[in-house]
């Protein structure tokens, strides 16, 4: 336990310093829900309808931004060859990074969630909605992102190729988060949306550690 | 902890190419062997494999303990060897200090206190004058004396280094021979891929030959 502490302060440290990570995701986000309006019209009529599915599809681009540094930093300054002869398993190192990720990126991203949906005409009933599916696909992005961060390991243009891989895995949670917030707002139940949005973010934190793990071997070999 | 290792019939390849094959040797604890060779011979490629970086294409690369039993290789890489690469694995928005203190806890987590470890680190590689600077500050040899007070501040038994003196002036070379020294007396072992002589009375390979 001792081990997965000092990792996890480092990588907070890291991802919180040096670049100001979790504030360029959250101008990002505001930056892009400000442009809709700006596109699409001002009108709430418009805005409305589409303001929870905008919300997600901000986030899920928002949390795309800080992933290309997740690893591919550490294999640059030979950092990887010091967390893989650490006591921890290259799986735990992956879980710790990608939770890292999550406090980083996802929990500031959820709390600037709630702000910019109601600049969309979100009624203010749905924000704690909001906030807690934030969090909770948040959890999901990072698993799956920082996924994408291990394979794309030592590629070339590795931020762009990390979006095209990493953006197909976003599809269910932005569906089933935006789909519990439309529920919400026609009055039906939205758990049972949350449920599958939480199935998906438990599948994604099951998987993505082994197939990240193997990934690094891999870029290490 | 690690007492000998031993390779046996080792062949590496890298994509299509074979840089050495049948290389067999013993090191025991308190032997020190220089690694040469041209540029491509396959140095660093050894020490990856020794790490388990690097999967062989044949050959066997063993651990024993002072009770000649096998150690296994997954618990050997994340408490009982050291692997210093040619990149120094230092972040450069961190003070020298948080880097020093993470790479020796993270690698040092035996139970053991650390504390007097990394004291000791500091004293012996001279860095208490660079220790609240950022690492990116630091000269390449100010970065090659802190990545290897992790040496020190986490004690392992098997060092692997790749080009250790390469960025280091006269004196530090000197004191870095003495601390392998010191590393040999207590039991340790040292395989060093090297272009200039160790400081110190070495067993050298070159793998320039075995290939």
């Amino acid at each position: 336990m001792k081990a997965v502490h000092i990792l996890f302060r480092r990588e907070l440290a890291l991802a919180w310093g040096g670049g100001g990570g979790p504030l360029l995701a959250c101008g990002f986000f505001a930056c892009l829900t400000a442009i809709l309006p700006l596109a699409a019209g001002g009108d709430p009529a418009v805005l409305k309808p589409v303001a929870s599915g905008v919300a997600w599809l901000a986030l899920a681009l928002a949390s795309l931004l800080s992933l290309e540094r997740l690893f591919e930093r550490d294999l640059e300054d030979g950092a990887l060859d010091l967390l893989a002869t650490g006591p921890l398993p290259l799986e735990a190192v992956f879980v710790v990074k990608a939770m890292s990720q999550w406090l980083a990126t996802g929990l500031p991203l959820a709390l600037t969630a709630p702000v910019a949906a109601l600049a969309l005409g979100q009624p203010v009933a749905l924000l704690p909605l909001t906030t807690a599916g934030a969090l909770i696909g948040g959890l999901g992005f990072a698993f799956t992102g920082a996924l994408g961060a291990a394979l794309a390991l030592g590629a070339k243009r590795g931020g762009l190729l990390i979006a095209v891989v990493v953006l197909p895995l976003f599809i269910p949670p932005v569906v089933f988060g935006s789909g519990a917030l439309d529920r919400a707002a026609a009055s039906l139940d939205p758990l049972p949306a949350l449920a599958l949005l939480g199935a998906y973010v438990l599948f994604a934190c099951a998987i993505a550690p082994i197939a990240g793990a193997a990934a690094i071997r891999n870029a290490q070999g | 902890m690690i007492q000998t290792l031993g390779i046996s019939g080792l062949r590496l390849t890298r994509g299509e190419r074979t840089l050495f094959r049948d290389l067999t040797l013993v090191i025991e604890a308190g032997e020190v062997l220089a690694l040469t060779g041209a540029n491509g011979s396959g140095k660093t490629s050894l020490l990856r494999a020794i790490s388990g970086f690097l999967t062989p294409a044949a050959g066997d690369i063993v651990f024993h303990d002072a009770d000649a039993n096998v150690i296994d290789p997954g618990l050997a890489r994340s408490h009982q060897l050291h692997h210093l690469g040619h990149l120094d694995a230092l972040k450069g928005a961190r003070t020298a200090r948080e880097e020093l203190m993470f790479q020796s806890d993270w690698l040092g987590h035996s139970g053991l206190d650390s504390a007097s470890g990394i004291t000791e680190a500091i004293e012996t590689l001279g860095l208490k004058p660079l220790l609240d600077l950022e690492v990116r500050k630091l000269s390449a040899g100010q970065r090659r004396r802190l990545a290897m007070a992790r040496l020190i501040g986490a004690p392992r038994a098997l060092w692997l280094l790749d080009e250790p003196l390469s960025p280091l002036d006269s004196r530090w070379r000197e004191a870095v021979g003495a601390i392998m020294q010191a590393h040999l007396a207590s039991g340790g072992l040292i395989i060093a891929a090297v272009h200039d002589p160790l400081p110190i009375p070495t067993r050298s390979l070159d793998l320039g030959l075995v290939g």
